[in-house]
């Protein structure tokens, strides 16, 4: 047998087997039962469903806190990143000793830590109640991780464009900012948008702390509607959340791409 | 022999101190000692153009003229300015030399306009007119005025180069340093950027070249020094030294080359 002959048959194999496995399975299920636990009707659809608290209240914060971390969360790394590769060696121990700290602690312990264990115990009244407080965690965590990614998008740039820049008469200063940033800006895109991603999906670790009403996030709007509301006794709101949540990433990471295209074809 | 003007039209260079004066120059990395004591002069308006074998601590002695090198020990005054100095403004002294390197180093993220016209702004203080004004002009001076909303990768290697000429240009410099300008090149892309550095040498541009291109030194060079293992081995008229070397390394050298 020929090769290619062979190559084709192990393809049509593997599409046949799948294809089996998932008629089988939409066979098996008990249809009512599935649909009555994961779509209730009255959950998805009519004027009580829902889709409003989860949109208006849920996936707004969802994207505002996640705004609000990551944009945080950038400017700290922005500080962080040139910290560590500061010539000053406080600074650079200073940095480092800050990035292994929070990247060494579960996202979780930061949050409860800086919404339960701060507050009482220096009587700190955190901006934005206990979400700001939360928000301040993941900000931190946030932080750690993507200082990391600019230093290595930093030092992607080459040292020619340091000493074009320093031979021109340019500072230190605009040369960071001018030359050098905006070149590792560019490189950490794609890493960065992971940072994004990842940052959207832990601001569901706020809903351990709790928020007032119209502050809650995505999980924890969907949380509540799985004992409370038309679809409550079922986990037809965990699934509507999951369909938002990827309703906003998607695009997001599609977005991203295509931008990152854009640029290599303006740029190389 | 190039008629090269001592005094540049128009700028108030300080004729009685040497453009670059170089005094013992030592330069080590770690153990390895590159410069050896290195005696080196520019006048103003003069050419030098400095050969020599890869290793030889060409490229390492043009780098410490604007201290992107800093020199282990020894002195580099620029027309009289003390660059080690802690006192002297080191930026100050920088715009004032301009700088053209092997590789281009092109800024990637601007277009060729932004790349002439950021550090006129930003060291010059120039307004945003003014300093478009000064890049189209020596944009014209480098035969890429077509070329100026384009970004670096989209030019050839030769144009990259004559980009990176006319940006240094763009800063009014007293003086220009070439570290092999034309060594990343094809070829055939070599002639276009030397045809600019002769014609910047024929308006008395005061011009320090570390260089493969012999003809080139010998056409356009008022003097052509000779480095080999971090030391000065000879220097000299370039004709006179290319044709009739007086040390045997620079022999052997030049019987490589030539």
């Amino acid at each position: 047998m020929k090769r290619t002959t062979k190559r084709r048959l192990v393809v049509w194999g593997v599409n046949l087997g799948v294809l089996a496995a998932v008629v089988a399975a939409l066979l098996l299920i008990d249809w009512s039962a599935f649909r009555a636990n994961f779509w209730s009707p009255d959950g998805v659809a009519g004027g009580d469903s829902n889709w409003g608290d989860l949109i208006t209240i849920g996936a707004v914060n969802t994207v505002k806190y996640t705004a609000i971390a990551f944009a945080g969360g950038l400017a700290f790394a922005v500080v962080l990143s040139l910290m560590r590769l500061s010539p000053i060696a406080t600074l650079r121990w200073l940095a480092t000793a800050y990035v292994e700290f929070f990247r060494g602690l579960p996202a979780l312990l930061v949050i409860l830590f800086m919404g339960f264990g701060l507050p009482i115990a220096i009587g700190w009244n955190p901006p934005g109640g206990v979400v700001g407080a939360g928000l301040l965690a993941l900000i931190m965590v946030a932080s750690a991780y993507m200082a990391e990614t600019l230093r290595a998008g930093i030092q992607a740039v080459p040292k020619g464009q340091t000493e074009a820049a320093r031979s021109l008469g340019m500072g230190a200063t605009s040369t960071t900012f001018r030359v050098v940033l905006p070149q590792a800006f560019r490189i950490v895109i794609p890493p960065l948008t992971n940072e994004f991603v990842l940052l959207i999906k832990d601001t569901a670790l706020l809903s351990v702390i709790g928020s007032t009403f119209t502050g809650r996030e995505l999980t924890t709007v969907a949380r509540d509607f799985t004992s409370s509301g038309v679809s409550a006794g079922t986990a037809t709101s965990l699934v509507q959340a999951a369909l938002l949540y990827l309703v906003i990433t998607i695009p997001l990471t599609q977005l991203v791409a295509w931008q990152e295209r854009r640029q290599r074809k303006a740029t190389r | 022999m190039s008629g090269v003007p001592l005094e540049k039209p128009g700028r108030a260079a300080d004729a009685s101190q040497p453009a670059i004066a170089v005094r013992n120059l030592h330069k080590s990395f770690g153990h390895n000692e590159v410069l050896k004591g290195i005696d080196f002069f520019v006048d103003p308006g003069q050419v030098v153009c400095v050969i020599g074998p890869s290793g030889s601590g060409k490229s390492t002695l043009l780098r410490c003229v604007n201290r992107l090198e800093e020199p282990t020990s020894g002195e580099v005054l620029i027309e009289g300015i003390d660059i080690c100095d802690p006192e002297t403004d080191l930026d100050d002294v920088r715009s004032r030399i301009g700088m053209v390197f092997q590789q281009f180093n092109l800024f990637p993220h601007l277009s060729v306009l932004k790349n002439l016209t950021l550090a006129q702004r930003t060291v010059r203080g120039r307004g945003k007119e003014e300093a478009v004004q000064v890049a189209r002009a020596n944009l014209a001076k480098v035969g890429l005025s077509d070329k100026e909303s384009a970004y670096p990768a989209h030019l050839s290697g030769g144009q990259q180069q004559r980009v990176a000429i006319a940006r240094a240009l763009s800063m009014d410099p007293d003086m220009m340093l070439f570290d092999e300008p034309t060594s990343a090149l094809d070829p055939e892309l070599v002639g276009d950027v030397l045809s600019v550095m002769k014609d910047l040498a024929a308006e008395g541009m005061t011009m320090m070249v570390v260089t493969h291109e012999m003809g080139f030194a010998r056409e356009v060079g008022d003097k052509l020094v000779f480095m080999d293992g971090g030391v000065v081995v000879e220097e000299g008229v370039p004709a006179e030294v290319l044709s009739n070397p007086q040390h045997e390394r620079t022999q052997a050298f030049l019987s490589k080359v030539l």
